[in-house]
This record gives structure tokens, sequence and C-alpha cells, in this order.
């Protein structure tokens, strides 16, 4: 019965706090705007994020490469395959950050149209 | 003079309080730092918490603004499933951004500038997540790793690399906070050796660090707020399967 008054308290919850923001709406006429980080530093972490990213990749497969080499004995195939393997992932990462973001930028440029 | 490095040595501040597996285990400054993070965090919290004024003070103001920041975070990234795991989000953002600020202090220590610390803060971050899923999704769990709609032939290149994609993850996110706590503290100690060394014209490097002090400080609130956010991700990849 625990999981079930949880669930009903978190919906009461929800409920709730759905009333207020109404209210709010309607008191004031504006909607409850969400705290945001401000531009600048935004972009200063994506461009951290994408240079990471670039280099965890590699070292994840070189490391899983390097190690699988040790435990099969097959020096240095399965490093070179795990390298590639590492490449491929990191452009993977960085080209889903990129995409991330794009979406991002696009949805917050609709809002602030509308 | 002193090695730029020399600011990241761990010093036992008391004597082994016992050992694991025969190595000993003291208070370190480390340690105390962690600690310290702790108890300023929920002190700050708690007495911003404790009056619930209507028109809230300075310390309220700003415990409304993390509790505020982390929610918006969770609800604009996870969506309403992820507010059971808003106190470990809330946690982790506050642990690691107080971490990240009580090292910007004179003569203090930066337990996120060692990746012992922030590589095991990311691994209970991954391997939570990844049971998380696999006890929401069963195996269809592993639906993550194949792309949906990808030709079934392209299977045997894509697996690995979503793979390695996957398991690179606590590599970048534990990487990535201590390269740069580490970097901007090297920074500062280098440039403020060029201010003692210069003499009368170590205005010049001074001025700069000045300059720079205000940028970590920036990248010490920005680089808990990429751990975070990218907790929040990873939950809602494990919550939603892409």
């Amino acid at each position: 019965m625990a999981e079930n008054d949880r669930k009903s308290t978190s919906d009461d919850l929800d409920r709730r706090l759905k009333s207020v923001r109404e209210e709010y709406a309607k008191g004031t006429g504006r909607k409850s705007k969400p705290a945001e980080m401000s531009g600048g530093g935004e972009k200063l972490g994506v461009g951290m994020r994408i240079a990471v990213e670039m280099v965890a990749g590699v070292v994840a497969g070189a490391f899983i490469g390097l190690m699988a080499d040790q435990w099969l004995g097959t020096k240095p195939w399965l490093l070179i395959v795990g390298f590639v393997l590492g490449c491929c992932a990191a452009f993977l990462n960085v080209y889903r950050v990129a995409q991330a973001e794009e979406r991002r930028s696009q949805a917050a440029s609709r809002v602030d149209k509308s | 003079m002193a090695s730029p490095l020399e600011q990241f040595a761990i010093q036992n501040v008391s004597a082994p309080l016992f050992s694991i597996g025969g190595h000993p285990i003291a208070v370190t400054n480390s340690a105390i730092f962690m600690m310290a993070s702790v108890v300023v965090s929920a002190g700050l919290l708690y007495a911003g918490a404790s009056k619930g004024s209507m028109i809230p003070g300075r310390i309220q103001a700003m415990s409304e603004l993390f509790y505020d920041f982390i929610a918006n975070m969770i609800r604009d990234n996870v969506g309403s499933a992820g507010k059971k795991f808003f106190p470990f989000i809330f946690t982790l953002f506050v642990f690691t951004l107080f971490g990240n600020i009580l090292g910007m202090l004179p003569y203090g220590f930066t337990f996120t500038s060692h990746i012992a610390v922030t590589f095991f803060m990311a691994m209970v971050v991954f391997l939570g997540v990844t049971l998380i899923g696999l006890f929401k999704h069963g195996l269809h769990f592993f639906s993550l790793f194949f792309p949906h709609g990808a030709p079934l032939f392209t299977a045997p290149i894509l697996i690995p690399i979503e793979l390695v994609s996957y398991l690179s993850r606590p590599i970048s996110l534990s990487v990535r906070l201590f390269a740069n706590m580490t970097v901007g503290h090297v920074l500062l100690k280098v440039l403020a050796g060029f201010v003692v060394a210069l003499g009368i014209f170590g205005v010049v490097p001074l001025v700069v660090l000045v300059a720079i002090t205000a940028l970590e400080l920036l990248v010490a609130v920005l680089q808990a707020y990429i751990f975070t956010i990218l907790c929040c991700i990873y939950l809602n990849d494990a919550l939603h399967l892409h």
C-alpha cells in the first residue's frame, strides 16, 4: 500500500502545483518562467562537452581493446579494432551533442518568437 | 618556488583510523573538504528552509533558486518520471558545486580536482542509471544499443560502436570535471608565480589573475551544472530508451 500512497501524494503535488501556476498566471498576467543559465556560460559548456567527448570515446575504445588483448593474448589486433571503434563512438557522441544542442536552440527561438 | 601541482597533494590530517586490504585509511585534507562541502551546503539550505517566509531573505532566495534550478532541469530533461530522483540529483549538484567553490578559497583544497573522486561519482551515476534501466525495461533495455529503424545487416558494426559510446560515458563525465578543475587551479598558481617573480611589473599578470579568478568561478559553477545535466540526460535515456 505504501507504493499506492506515494503515487497519490505525487499526483496530489502535481495537481496542487498546476493550480498554483494557473492562479499565478491569472493574477499577474504572465507565466512563471523557469530559471535558466544565461547564454554565454551555456555555450561554453557545450564546447567543453564536445571537446571531452572526442577524447573519452577513443580512450574507452582503446582501453577495452587493450584489456581484451591482454586477456585473450591477441596483441595488437583488438587494440586496433577498439581504437577504430572508439573513434567511431567519439564521432557519434559529438554528433549527438551537436544534434541535441541544435534541437534545443531551435525550440528556444520558437518560444522567443511566440 | 613551489610546484603548481603541490596544491593537489593529499595529506593525512589524522593518524590512520583503520586499514582496508593493508592500506591505511586516515582523514585527509580531501576528506575534510568533502565534509566541509556537506556541512556548509546542508547548513545553508537548512537555514534557508527553516524560515519559510513569504518574502524570502537572501539565504532563502538562494535555496529556492537551487531548488527551482534542479527541479526545472529534471522536468526539462527527464520529464515527470524523474521526480523520484530529485533528491539524488539535487545532492549531487550541491555537493559538486560547493566542492568546486570551496576549492576557490585561498588555502582551500579542491576535491573535484582528483580523478579518483570524480570517477567514483561518475561510476555511481553510470551503474545506477544502468541498473534503473535494466529494472524498468528488463532485457528490452539493450535496444538502447541498436538505433531504431536501422537496417539489420548494419548491426555487427553499430552495436559495438554504440556499446563503446555507452561505456565512454563515465570517462567523459569524470574527465571533464577533473580536467577543468585541475587546469584552472594550475593556471592560477602559475600566474601567481609570475606576479611574485616579476617584481613591480607583476601588476600585469595580477590583473590577468583577477580576471582568471572570475573565470574560474564561472567554470566551477558551470562544471557542477554540466555534471548534473548529463546525469539527467543519462537518466532520461535509461528511463525512456531514446
